[in-house]
């Protein structure tokens, strides 16, 4: 099985860059602007959007986590993982606009059970999602508003985003 | 993990997974929802041959925090105590639906008799079982320690280094016991001190240092000193003399207290005696966890019934 | 007359020869020719042993019928190769009455399995107090020459000192259940290392030994027999060996269970493995095999303790005290002693039969396969092998501690007086055993 890279280090530096414009000119009003990334490498991507925000308009971002594990609909079908930490900025996101980070959007899935994990942390004004890769087959009725790099793939194919605070380097690749 | 019968079959790795879990659990506490969807459509009993209230309220209140329904069974005085086998028991809670069973049982073994006689086929949790073990105790007493030393930092470690002393009637203990297994695999160093008499036999075995005397142990200057509740009973048993002998040679009094080291942390799994094993100014001092550690048994046991309940059962490599 | 012939087996282990046996009796041994009309036994590759005896068997009829009877404890001993059982008194009614004792000796003739002799109670209740009608019981019908309150240990030593005094005069013997109260209450299993770790309270060595130490003391001091149950410990062997240096009239047993099994099998709390007194350590097993082949103890007894399932399928501490050992036996002895070189088969037959009978008083067994003998005689297969099962069980109670492990030996046939209980290494029938016995 070989992996083709698709997205080199700079390719993502710049997709993020991108993302961020697009958030902040999306961006209606002055309201507070949350970026919570799904563990673990959504996380990862959420600190670097909210970082280069702050570099374009300072102060503007705040940046957390949230842990969807418990959400889950296959939750009783696989072995139990670990949930991971969830990081809610200490102003809390009512009235905020929230964006969920996430690295693959694929069947939709984990982004169902992040709205319902976000609704036990209160009600922000708006949400809208970012991912690195769209690789389409939605099973859901949900779609992103910020795309890294749309990556039509077959099903029997895996799509792998490594990151270097998580893998020790930025690629993201597909294989058979 | 299917069952959890007594901490000597945690490893290091599991252990701390279930403390940091636990963590988590914690954390929703501040939320404005604080019910998390985990065990929605699973049933978890509480089946409860032993009155404790403090340790029933735990589980109910951890499984309800995670959405299962919650079947509360008092077996004391029903017909189980008139007869019933514990194996018809436990076949008919099944029958009910149940997917964990949390067993409260004045007999050793109960729990694990439950597990493994190939009666049912549920998770088991130990919510006690007589004098031998009380693993979720023991995992929030270790919960307890590890957030009071490393803080917000906690996530992911051990107890390395970390001198605990248990303090009393280690022989009918089945809190000593589990906190004797999880501490050593969690890198605690552990000294138990009790009379001769309330010594289990075998006590030399144990990865434990053990003294007689309690002022040898806090000569060791431990960073926590857990004194284990004393039935008035024993002494009619010949376990030790008098009240006043015991709390003289083996109770934190307060010139003992005051001689700890200062950040030394008192714990009592409770119900305290107060004035026999324990005086009142080590109980209410800001060094005692004797309320932390009842809010902390809510998050060990909401992180035990998740990890047990929520997914199935991993395939072994 | 026509007669039974057992073709060609080793007669106690040793040389193959042929037995014949006419009404209830042996009638030759060695190169026998049929006469016409004989039944044949083929015995080629098997062991001719005398009928087995177990001087401890609990057959809780009265009383206890839920868990066995007169009938299917001497079926499950026919199925062990035993042609005679001596019944503990701790039924209920307690054995404690001549009424009693002549009750259970009466079943066991009538149903014709095994002899049955009833063990009388030595104090009124089991309770330790007063003395039971010693004189009465010996006297009755049932001729008890055996006394015990087991299952309880007579801890009084005043009681003890009078009761083995009383004996002495009727040529009993008192067989005591060697347990100190004081330091086994509420005792699970045997005190060391695993009772400390599973929780579950201590039934220390010191508590047979204090109570047998005491005992041989009493004993010689009163000039009367006793006989130790189960002895458990090493320890205690240590005692019954000084005891009998010093000549006092002491005999001692060990349970098939105590041969083989230790407290290791108490980790996983299957009360199965539950009796008293408890199986003990690794040392203490070698101790008692070496015991036996020494002969510091005297025979092997099974302590047969049947329980309903409903006693056993619950927690430890609430479980029953005992299992059942009268089918497993035989192949016990020969898995701990024979196999392992300890004791030949010519031994077998002193430890689980001569002796047995010689303490008990039952005549009839001290000749094994004499000519002229009563025909009480074993057909064991040493080359078989089984992996056991509750399958095996004739009792009526299926608390075996030996599922799942593979044993040597089985009992292809059983003579009671004359009377085949086991044949092809299936029980005969009920009735037939029953009008054959009888009718002799
Ligand atoms: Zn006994």
């Amino acid at each position: 099985m070989s992996a083709r890279p698709v997205l080199h280090s700079d390719d993502i530096a710049r997709a993020l860059r991108r993302i961020a414009h697009e958030i902040l000119e999306a961006r209606r009003g002055d309201g507070r602007l949350v970026f919570l990334g799904i563990p673990t490498r959504g996380t990862a991507l959420a600190e670097r959007l909210g970082r280069i925000v702050d570099e374009i308009e300072p102060g503007v971002a705040e940046i957390g986590s949230l842990d969807v594990t418990m959400h889950r609909d296959d939750l009783g079908r696989s072995a139990t993982r670990a949930p991971a930490p969830t990081r809610i900025p200490a102003a809390g996101i009512d009235g905020s606009t929230v964006v969920l980070v996430d690295d693959v959007l694929y069947s939709g899935r984990t982004v169902r059970a992040a709205l319902d994990a976000l609704a036990d942390h209160g009600r922000p004004r708006a949400v809208r999602l970012a991912v690195l890769v769209d690789r389409g087959h939605r099973e859901l009725p949900i779609r992103a508003d910020f795309v890294g790099k749309n990556l039509p793939s077959s099903t029997s194919e895996r799509v792998f985003v490594r990151l270097s605070e998580v893998d020790g380097v930025d690629e993201v690749a597909i294989s058979q | 993990m299917k069952h959890l019968l007594t901490t000597r079959d945690l490893d290091r790795e599991a252990a701390v997974r279930i403390l940091d879990v636990a963590e988590e659990m914690a954390a929703t506490a501040d939320r404005e929802v604080k019910k998390l969807p985990a065990l929605r459509g699973k049933t978890v009993v509480n089946l409860f041959f032993e009155d404790s209230t403090r340790t029933r309220l735990s589980f109910e209140s951890a499984a309800k925090r995670l959405s299962a329904d919650v079947i509360t069974f008092s077996a004391k005085g029903s017909s189980v105590s008139k007869g019933e086998s514990l194996k018809d028991t436990a076949q008919t809670l099944v029958a009910m639906g149940a997917d964990a069973i949390v067993v409260r049982h004045p007999a050793s073994g109960a729990a694990h008799r439950l597990a493994h006689a190939g009666w049912i086929d549920a998770s088991i949790v130990n919510a006690g079982d007589g004098t031998h073990e009380h693993p979720t105790q023991a995992l929030l007493d270790a919960f307890t320690l590890r957030r009071r030393i490393h803080g917000a930092d906690a996530r992911g470690r051990a107890l390395d280094g970390t001198r605990v002393v248990i303090v009393g009637d280690i022989l009918h203990s089945r809190v000593a016991r589990s906190n004797v297994w999880l501490l050593a695999t969690l890198g605690a160093e552990v000294h138990l001190v009790a009379p001769r008499t309330l010594q289990p036999a075998g006590i030399d075995e144990w990865p434990v240092t053990v003294h007689a005397l309690l002022d040898d142990a806090l000569a060791t200057e431990p960073h926590a000193v857990m004194m284990l509740r004393i039935q008035r009973e024993r002494m009619v048993d010949a376990y030790f003399p008098s009240e006043r002998e015991y709390g003289r040679m083996w109770g934190l009094t307060a010139e003992r207290f005051a001689a700890l080291p200062a950040d030394t942390m008192v714990m009592h799994p409770g119900p305290m005696n107060r004035g026999l094993e324990i005086a009142s100014v080590a109980a209410d001092s800001t060094r005692s966890t004797v309320l932390e550690q009842v809010t902390n048994g809510v998050s060990i046991r909401m992180a035990v019934l998740y990890l047990l309940v929520a997914g199935v059962e991993e395939e072994r490599a | 007359m026509s007669g039974l012939i057992v073709r060609g087996a080793r007669l106690l282990g040793g040389e193959t020869g042929d037995i014949r046996i006419v009404d209830g009796r042996i009638d030759a041994v060695g190169s026998v020719d049929p006469a016409a009309g004989d039944h044949m036994i083929d015995a080629d590759g098997l062991v001719a042993l005398p009928g087995l005896v177990d001087l401890h068997t609990h057959l809780r009829e009265p009383g206890g019928e839920a868990s066995e009877t007169v009938l299917t404890g001497t079926r499950a001993a026919a199925a062990g190769g035993f042609t005679a059982v001596f019944a503990m008194a701790n039924t209920s009614p307690v054995a404690d009455t001549a009424g009693v004792v002549e009750q259970v000796e009466a079943l066991g003739r009538q149903h014709g399995y095994a002899t049955v002799r009833p063990i009388g109670a030595v104090t009124v209740g089991l309770e330790g107090r007063q003395l039971a009608e010693l004189g009465a019981m010996a006297a009755s019908r049932a001729q008890v020459r055996v006394f015990s309150d087991d299952g309880h240990c007579v801890a009084d030593p005043l009681i003890m000192r009078r009761a083995l005094e009383y004996v002495a005069t009727i040529g009993g013997v008192i067989a005591q259940h060697a347990q100190e109260p004081r330091l086994t209450e509420g005792a699970q299993m045997n005190e060391g290392p695993l009772s400390g770790e599973l929780g579950l309270a201590g039934w220390p060595a010191v508590a047979e030994e204090s109570i047998i130490a005491r005992d041989v003391l009493l004993a010689e001091h009163t000039r009367s027999r006793l006989h130790v149950c189960h002895v458990s410990t090493a320890g205690s062997v240590d005692v019954v060996r000084w005891a009998k240096k010093r000549g006092i009239a002491v005999t001692a047993e060990v349970t098939p269970h105590h041969l083989l099994l230790t407290d290791e099998t108490a980790r996983d709390y299957d009360a199965r493995f539950k009796v008293n007194p408890p199986l003990r350590r690794a040392e203490d097993v070698e101790a008692l095999r070496a015991a036996v082949a020494d002969g510091t103890i005297d025979i092997v007894a099974t302590d047969h303790a049947p329980h309903p399932d409903e006693r056993k399928e619950c927690a430890w501490a609430e479980a029953a005290f005992g299992m059942v050992g009268l089918e497993s036996a035989l192949s016990i002895v020969q898995h701990t002693l024979v196999d392992t070189g300890m004791l030949d088969w010519a031994g077998v037959a002193r430890v689980l039969s001569t002796t047995p009978a010689a303490i008990g008083g039952l005549a009839g067994y001290d000749a094994p396969l004499a000519v002229g003998a009563p025909a009480h005689l074993t057909l064991v297969d040493p080359e078989a092998s089984r992996r056991w099962s509750t399958d095996e069980l004739r009792g009526r109670s299926r608390n075996t501690p030996y599922t799942g492990i593979t044993l040597p030996g089985r009992v292809i046939a059983t003579v009671h007086g004359g009377v085949p209980t086991v044949l092809d290494g299936a029980l005969v029938d009920a009735d037939t055993v029953a009008t054959t016995a009888g009718g002799r």
